[in-house]
């Protein structure tokens, strides 16, 4: 069984392939990606460099490139690519059919 | 113990001279310059592209600051030296420093020529030697009046092209004949006259010049004849004598310029003389290549070689006038012993005289084709005896031995002494002998290590060449960066093959051209977008996945993640509607800072991205489109208000801003395209330092483009002066077309500019009707598909996932 309590954010469709999309949370904006191959992942909207949103950066490959000052971040990792260094808090993401689910800790302890 | 050595003088010859020494006995000398001119050395070969705007002075430095600091050198700029005490071994200058040496080295130059003509001493009349001349020349170009150049040799051209190119109206006198009678002869003096004459500039041969006059200042020129020429300003480039005058007074032997011996030595043996104040075996010397080799010795003899001597060379001439191409060497004078062998292709501009004395080139005289001055220099230089060619001599290297050889194996069939360089004597072996002894790949290693094509450039070509020849694939000519780490293409290639191959996606750029990543990166991406808009505008989608945040949502992105809104105020003209309607939705929406631009434009900073579409809808109401503040296109006509209200004001500058921004506007463009209409030559709407500006005067429009006021500060290079407004917004369009369809994504238009060359624009946009009615044609076009307000088009729902959440989970609400 899942342990996370997973809440549903919309369609997939939703978002633009190569795009993003933000979901609102009492713990801060969430940034929801969706790659070309059809990919979905989910993190923190904000750059570990200066808070930058990524959900407004370029997607390309499984990596997006915040808007303020071109850090490159990778989508599955959360990771900073290249010489910077930094990680911003990846979130679990579930895709059913077209519906797409994401885990808070938070919101999963809360539930418990 | 280090000795003291004192330099007067810091023009190109002592510069060179240091570098030698500096290599030959680093750390002997303590050295100490005193220059007249208040800087450090800079190419003075390069003065006149300077001159026509081809060059920034910048760009011509050879030693800059650093350099001196580098090499612990004491550099006094601005200090003239008054007098030398050879007993004591000290030196003096104006503002009273006084230096002791133990060698002195005297590089004080030449003085120009002045003719001592009634009115010589009057303001507006110039000398073209220094950088002062120049900025003298230029800043008079201004008024865009009347010039009179007097001397029709070298300088006096270079001086008359360049001011002709800075918009002057101008005349040349000259005594003899024929122009350049020293190096042309007269068929080739014919054929140059004529060269000048079609650029618009005004020849008068065998003018005697009798006065200069005017009350108060320049005002015309008389000649003996009773011509009376107007101008405002007079050049006087009739020659140059050595400045001796400081060796004279401290009683060293001066007979034309400061007598030296072969080592460069003068009558007291701790002083040595070199450049164009020399005069060794009874010689002086105005080109630099026997200025450099005088610069040599006196290193060698400095750094203790005795033996180092002078050698006396000729050396060609080469004119700096773009388009005109020019090359004479040595003696072509007639004469009973002397046959010639000469070409004449009257319609294709071309002359070739070779002057010929026992079956060896003397002299060589090119005009109009001049490829083979080396090969004939070195033919001369080795007394080649040329008997056996002799049929085909003339039809240069290329025609000898059987089939014509292409221009890379003409290179490579050049001797190994064959001077390449002639401005610095670097021959073939050395050239090639650096790239393979440390690995040289680039034309400017090769610059820095062996200084060929290092001073008037004139060489890069064969230089290139050696290179290809040389270490082959490794010397990739055009340096190509890649576009990103995606492609091994640069840019220029991309944009090549997204035409040749009709390229109309950025997936088939990708998969054509072999992209080693799955969907590019952010580098690429946005670059790949733009030439597809760009090329095929009515038969691309624009990828707005592709495009900075900004240029996708239509605002400006804030560090906080906020939005700054600037709506279009055509030409920065605005009024009490719009003025209200933007202080509503101000209020309305609680906007927390408003800021009026540097463009003339009224900002709006601090809008939550939610509240876009409303704020612009509300804009809209009131008239308002997007002002493209975000976007890599046409931004703002910055405008002043011209003939309806100001007193200086010549056209209506207000008018034709508003008309170009409405023409213009919502065209994408490499970089970012700001431009500015000034009224008046006053230039209240800071027009020359833009993208594109224009300078309205009496007479018309002069459209000025490729400066930058940010990063790097450049003024405008002037494209050219159009009569009309419909004039003017044509050659405006059209030169923006070209960058459109040349530039490098963010590129701003004065870096294309440096990369293409100010006078291939001239010639596309101002020269050549036909190129510039194609552009003109292709912008309008292009204007067809991009002129649609992307504010309203939001305001009606596009793109609206754009700017709401996706959801809102987990909070009270939403959680039951």
């Amino acid at each position: 069984m899942d342990e996370f309590n997973w809440i549903a954010i919309g369609s997939i469709t939703d978002i633009p392939r190569r795009g993003a999309r933000c979901v609102n949370t009492p713990e801060g904006k969430i940034a929801v990606f969706r790659t070309a191959e059809d990919q979905v992942f989910a993190m923190d909207d904000h750059c570990p460099h200066k808070g930058g949103p990524l959900s407004q950066g370029i997607v390309h490959g499984a990596a997006v490139t915040c808007p303020l000052h071109n850090w490159v971040i990778s989508l599955e990792t959360g990771k900073a690519l290249g010489a910077d260094e930094g990680a911003v808090r990846t979130i679990p993401v579930r895709v059913e059919g077209v519906h797409l689910f994401i885990a808070l800790e938070a919101l999963a302890s809360r539930a418990a | 113990m280090t000795e003291k050595l004192v330099i007067i003088g810091n023009g190109m010859a002592p510069g060179r001279m240091l570098e030698h020494l500096l290599e030959k006995a680093p750390g002997r000398y303590q050295v100490t310059i005193f220059n007249a001119e208040p800087r450090v050395n800079y190419d003075r070969i390069m003065l006149s592209p300077v001159l026509s705007g081809e060059k920034a002075y910048e760009e011509i430095i050879i030693h800059g600051d650093g350099w001196y600091i580098k090499h612990d050198i004491t550099l006094y700029k601005g200090h003239k030296i008054i007098a030398i005490d050879r007993t004591a071994k000290t030196i003096t200058s104006d503002h009273g420093v006084t230096e002791p040496y133990d060698k002195l080295v005297i590089a004080t130059g030449s003085v120009p020529f002045i003719i001592p003509v009634p009115g010589h001493n009057l303001p507006g009349v110039l000398t073209y030697r220094d950088l002062d001349d120049v900025q003298a020349m230029m800043l008079a170009a201004q008024s865009r009046a009347k010039a009179v150049v007097i001397g029709g040799g070298l300088l006096g051209l270079e001086a008359a092209a360049g001011l002709n190119a800075q918009g002057m109206d101008v005349t040349v006198l000259h005594v003899m004949p024929t122009l350049m009678e020293r190096q042309l002869d007269p068929a080739a003096g014919y054929l140059l006259q004529r060269a000048v004459e079609e650029r618009g500039i005004k020849v008068i041969t065998k003018a005697n010049t009798q006065a200069i006059t005017g009350n108060g200042k320049v005002e015309r020129v008389e000649l003996a004849d009773g011509t009376v020429i107007p101008a405002t300003l007079v050049v006087m480039a009739v020659g140059i004598r050595p400045n001796a005058t400081i060796a004279k007074e401290a009683g060293l032997a001066v007979n034309r310029g400061i007598v030296v011996d072969a080592g460069m030595r003068s009558n007291d043996p701790d002083i040595y003389a070199l450049g164009e104040c020399a005069e060794v075996n009874g010689q002086v010397y105005g080109l630099v290549a026997p200025l450099y080799e005088m610069a040599r010795v006196a290193a060698s003899q400095l750094a203790g070689d005795a033996a180092a001597a002078f050698v006396h060379s000729d050396t060609p001439t080469k004119l700096k006038v773009t388009g005109i191409e020019l090359f004479s060497l040595g003696d072509f004078a007639d004469g009973d012993d002397r046959q010639e062998i000469v070409l004449r292709d009257a319609s294709a501009g071309v002359y070739k005289r070779l002057v010929l004395k026992d079956d060896r080139i003397i002299g060589t005289v090119l005009y109009g084709e001049t490829a083979d001055g080396a090969w004939f220099n070195d033919l001369k230089k080795k007394q080649t005896d040329i008997s056996e060619m002799r049929d085909t001599l003339i039809f240069g290297q290329s025609y000898q031995g059987g089939a014509p050889l292409d221009p890379m194996a003409a290179v490579a069939a050049l001797p190994d002494d064959a001077e390449i360089c002639g401005c610095n004597g670097v021959c073939k072996s050395k050239i090639t002998g650096a790239i393979m002894a440390k690995g040289l790949t680039s034309l400017d290693d090769v610059r820095a290590h062996t200084k060929a094509s290092a001073s008037c450039g004139s060489c890069t070509g064969l230089v290139e060449k050696l290179m290809v020849l040389t270490i082959g694939d490794k010397y990739n000519p055009a340096a190509v960066q890649p576009m990103c780490g995606c492609t091994t293409l640069g840019h220029d290639e991309v944009r090549r093959l997204i035409k040749a191959k009709h390229l109309k996606t950025i997936p088939a750029v990708m998969q054509e051209l072999e992209w080693q990543t799955s969907c590019g990166c952010a580098k690429c991406r946005p670059a790949l977008n733009y030439y597809l808009v760009c090329d095929w505008p009515d038969g691309y989608a624009d990828d707005y996945q592709s495009r900075f945040i900004n240029e996708r949502v239509h605002a400006n992105i804030q560090k906080d993640g906020t939005y700054s809104v600037v709506p279009r105020m055509w030409g920065g003209v605005t009024n009490a509607a719009e003025l209200r309607a933007i202080a509503d939705v101000v209020d309305k929406f609680e906007i927390p800072m408003v800021k009026v631009t540097g463009g003339q434009r009224i900002d709006m900073l601090g809008i939550r991205k939610e509240d876009l579409p409303a704020v612009w809808a509300d804009l809209g109401q009131a008239g308002f489109v997007s002002g493209h503040a975000y976007a890599k296109g046409l931004r703002t006509v910055k405008t002043c208000v011209g003939s309806d209200w100001c007193r200086f004001g010549t056209q209506d500058s207000t008018g034709l801003g508003i008309r170009i921004e409405k023409f213009m506007w919502g065209s994408w463009t490499p970089a970012k395209l700001k431009m500015a209409v000034s009224g008046c030559p006053r230039n209240c709407a800071e027009a020359t330092c833009k993208d594109v500006g224009v300078i309205c005067v009496d007479s018309g429009y002069e459209i000025h483009f490729a400066g930058a006021a940010g990063l790097d500060i450049k003024s405008t290079e002037v494209l050219g002066m159009v009569r009309t407004e419909d004039e003017a917004l044509q050659h405006i369009v059209a030169l923006t077309q070209m960058y459109r369809e040349q530039g490098r994504y963010l590129e701003r238009i004065y870096k294309w500019a440096k990369r293409i060359g100010i006078a291939e624009i001239k010639r596309q946009i101002m020269d050549d009707g036909e190129k510039r009615q194609t552009y003109y044609e292709r912008f309008v076009f292009s204007q067809k598909f991009a002129q649609v307000d992307p504010w309203s088009e939001r305001v009606s729902g596009k793109d609206k996932h754009e700017f709401r959440p996706m959801a809102s989970v987990g909070f009270a609400q939403a959680a039951e």
